[in-house]
């Protein structure tokens, strides 16, 4: 691998720029090239928002995808609409499946179809960290990084007091994890 | 120290801070907010001195206040925002006070839009306010530069006695890259002893702005131009990327830089020699680099977030207004790597 693009998307607030940042975080960790470059418009709480993460082994140039890239992770069906078209041949769409469905043909047939917040209300009750399913996911299918630095970036991003945070993390990672590999086992 | 994760306009907060800076006066606007935010909490905590101003006319006054009292002061603003300190910028300009003016710029003009631009070259570089003036513009291309050149922003100034504008554009002060911090000092500097500290039983201290008697204004201003010769001089700072046995050569700064980077390495894999030089100052202007590469470089592909503003510049530097192309985008879009390419190709057709 020289260089991965990855871009994560969704409504405002279900934790698609978290995601990213703990992806590229974990990278850095592992002495990556890392750049993480929000879109920021009149973006607010219910409407879209989106990132894209570059990790690379040379130094980064555009921070800015728009195309071939490794990955697409979509939050929510305008996401999917949206981004579909920017994935590399042979890229991992992985979509939220409680909110987005492929309606059509895509540019890759791997896709994997994560019902993230049915699993994160089942198992914590709430929908919120539907993210780190999903991320758990993308590091099962397209690799980026290691499950070790992913854990490490955790212990960085929830510092202090929000190291109560951690377990939950790491669970709904997992959760993500096998449910991907059982997907395309 | 390890490296961490940040967002430009908070690194460059805590590089700030790192170099000594410990006043800041601004006012909120898209998209630099993030870093008035992180020093409103940050600079307390160092004994310092955050105040968000009612309005960036009175941030910038301030900011010559604090300046003329002989602290490392920074301001910092988009666009729109700066256009409103460009009173104060002249005014801190004119009595030789060493100041750090962050520019996130957005598109324009007037309001425009908060995504990222380069139209406030011509602003910044040859000067918004009225009068005989240049202030050092340096143009960071990654969040670590950005740290790298404010703590340096903040030598400069002191030690030229001049403002130093940081000028980026919105994508720098949004993105995360990982950095470090390492405050190195560029120079000695020695104890501002022309600074307003209360007279006490010392000499007295002015820090004026009016001359009354023309022939003593030009000598004012003569005095400053020999420190802009001098920075002229010395302060020249560039990046010549891939420029060994290139037949052309980009010409791009901050972000856009960066995407040009990306088209190179598409080009020379189709055979097309082709580098950039990439100013890291905008003022002085590279002149050296031109002179040094001039011959060898059949055209210059300016690129911009603007209309063509750098052009100008680029011309004088070669010394031949048909030798430059110019292909920028303008109103907040930033330029894809693709349609660079096309432009590229275009120019240098079938000249590999």
């Amino acid at each position: 691998m020289s260089t991965q693009k990855i871009c994560c998307a969704g409504f405002g607030g279900q934790g698609a720029l978290s995601l990213g940042k703990i992806l590229a975080y974990a990278a850095m960790l592992e002495g990556k090239e890392v750049s993480w470059c929000p879109s920021y418009g009149p973006e607010m709480r219910g409407g879209t928002a989106n990132c894209h993460v570059i990790v690379s082994d040379e130094a980064i140039g555009s921070p800015v995808i728009a195309e071939n890239a490794a990955c697409l992770i979509a939050m929510n069906q305008p996401s999917l609409d949206k981004f579909q078209d920017i994935i590399a041949d042979g890229g991992v769409i992985v979509l939220n499946s409680d909110l987005a469905q492929l309606h059509g043909s895509a540019k890759t047939d791997k896709i994997y179809a994560v019902p993230a917040n049915t699993m994160a209300q089942n198992a914590f009750g709430s929908a919120k960290l539907a993210n780190i399913i999903l991320l758990g996911a993308v590091v099962q299918s397209v690799g980026v990084v290691r499950t070790e630095s992913i854990e490490e970036a955790f212990a960085q991003v929830f510092g202090g007091a929000k190291e109560k945070f951690i377990p939950d993390n790491k669970k709904a990672f997992a959760l993500g994890y096998t449910f991907a590999k059982g997907e395309h086992a | 120290m390890a490296k961490v994760l940040m967002k430009g306009n908070e690194a460059i907060g805590k590089a700030a801070i790192e170099a000594g800076c410990r006043y800041f006066f601004g006012y909120p606007i898209t998209p630099q907010s993030e870093l008035p935010e992180y020093l409103s909490s940050e600079l307390p905590k160092v004994g310092g001195m955050f105040v968000q101003a009612e309005s960036e006319v009175s941030a910038i006054n301030m900011v010559y206040g604090a300046a003329a009292a002989g602290a490392r002061v920074l301001t910092s603003s988009s666009s729109p925002g700066i256009a409103l300190k460009q009173e104060g910028i002249g005014y801190i300009t004119n009595a030789s006070l060493p100041a750090v003016i962050v520019n996130m710029m957005r598109g324009g003009p007037g309001l425009g839009t908060i995504q990222p631009g380069q139209a406030d070259y011509h602003m910044t570089v040859k000067g918004g306010s009225n009068g005989d003036y240049q202030n050092i513009v340096v143009a960071p291309a990654s969040v670590q530069e950005a740290v790298d050149m404010v703590m340096e922003a903040f030598d400069l100034a002191d030690h030229y006695r001049v403002p130093v504008i940081v000028l980026a554009d919105g994508l720098i002060g949004q993105m995360m890259e990982p950095v470090e911090f390492h405050y190195v000092p560029k120079w000695d500097l020695p104890e501002k002893d022309w600074a307003l500290r209360g007279k006490g039983d010392g000499e007295k201290h002015m820090v004026e702005n009016l001359v009354m008697e023309a022939r003593e204004c030009e000598e004012w201003n003569l005095a400053h131009y020999r420190v802009y010769r001098k920075i002229e001089e010395q302060e020249q700072d560039w990046e010549e990327y891939k420029l060994e046995d290139a037949e052309y050569a980009f010409v791009a700064y901050g972000t856009v830089s960066r995407i040009v980077k990306s088209a190179i390495s598409q080009l020379r894999e189709e055979g097309y020699k082709i580098g950039l030089i990439r100013p890291k100052k905008l003022w002085p202007f590279p002149q050296k680099a031109f002179d040094r590469w001039d011959g060898q470089i059949k055209k210059y592909l300016d690129v911009e977030m603007s209309m063509g503003q750098m052009v100008q510049d680029v011309a004088y530097a070669c010394n031949d207004k048909h030798k430059i192309e110019f292909y920028g985008r303008t109103g907040g879009i930033v330029p894809g790597v693709e349609e660079i390419v096309v432009f590229a190709k275009k120019i240098m057709g079938g000249d590999k």
